[in-house]
């Protein structure tokens, strides 16, 4: 982003167009989009009257299987193909902002079924109310946002 | 296991991880979609051209799918406004928090073996499977 019009489009935003066709498309055709096929596979209660959807787990099982040699490539290379850098994290502490946020955010997923993926993907297919989970989700983000600046103000 | 469809799950799951591979070997980057969002929002200066067209993939490839009329039933959303507004806030603010979704722990966390990825995964999963049981046995049962 320049700011002034060009012809030139940023190659970044081309591929970062591309990979979220490929991972919108990849949503859809597991039917991870759906809150209602991942509320089926959070439903480990119904494993015993044979109503559990394991069909999240392939679905993770799939994306790792590629994903993993990428990462490996990246960061045995030290570098991507198309930047100077990568920015994969570092950060391997186990803190207390890690742990708090992770299970807040499975108690919304419990809830409503969608993570902020399927949130995205499902603002053409899901009319008014994937709209509301979404402006509450980054309602939720902004939140989190200013909490940071607060505390950071305090502790100068 | 009636409406278990393994092959069309893994098939998504193989694009998904095509999508997260292409991005950290062409960028370097962390196909995370809180992360991705929460840029957006925080509103870093410069970096909001290539998080928006990810953004706008991500809706426009189940459009795709349901043009090609391959997308199958309608997707449900059951939750209540006030639980989805709930969940929202609860999503939007855990996953900043936590530093990350299900992606980008779950797929591109857990694909490099994070420790704290494999923590985040582990919890959000256990958190979800808590209240899913709690919401559909213990209340609605």
């Amino acid at each position: 982003m320049t700011g002034k019009p060009s012809a030139k489009i940023d190659p970044k935003t081309v591929v970062a167009f591309v990979c979220g066709l490929l991972f919108g498309i990849g949503l859809a055709v597991s039917r991870m989009a759906d809150p209602k096929k991942v509320l089926d596979f959070l439903d480990v209660g119904a494993i015993k009257t044979g109503g559990w959807d394991p069909t999240l787990a392939f679905v993770m099982g799939g994306a790792l299987i590629v994903a993993a040699p990428a990462f490996w490539i990246v960061r045995r290379r030290g570098k991507p193909f198309l930047a100077p850098t990568h920015s994969i994290p570092t950060n391997r502490t186990l803190d207390k902002a890690l742990i708090t946020g992770a299970i807040m955010f499975g108690v919304g997923w419990g809830l409503v079924g969608f993570c902020p993926g399927p949130a995205v993907a499902a603002l053409g297919l899901g009319g008014m109310k994937a709209w509301v989970f979404f402006v509450a989700m980054l309602g939720g983000m902004a939140a989190y946002d200013f909490m940071l600046k607060q505390r950071k103000s305090h502790t100068g | 296991m009636e409406n278990f469809t393994p092959v069309a799950g893994t098939i998504g799951g193989l694009l998904i991880g095509a999508s997260a591979a292409l991005f950290v070997l062409l960028h370097g980057r962390v196909a995370g979609i809180a992360g991705i969002l929460g840029g957006l929002v925080e509103d870093r200066s410069g970096e909001a051209g290539w998080r928006l067209a990810f953004v706008l993939g991500i809706v426009v490839g189940p459009l795709l799918v349901l043009a090609a009329g391959e997308f199958g039933p309608p997707i449900a959303i059951d939750a209540s406004w006030p639980v989805l507004i709930a969940g929202g806030l609860l999503v939007g603010f855990g996953t900043r928090l936590g530093s990350g979704c299900t992606s980008g722990h779950g797929v591109c966390g857990i694909a490099r073996l994070s420790p704290r990825s494999l923590l985040a995964t582990f919890l959000f999963m256990e958190a979800g499977m808590a209240t899913v049981f709690v919401v559909r046995h213990w209340i609605g049962g």
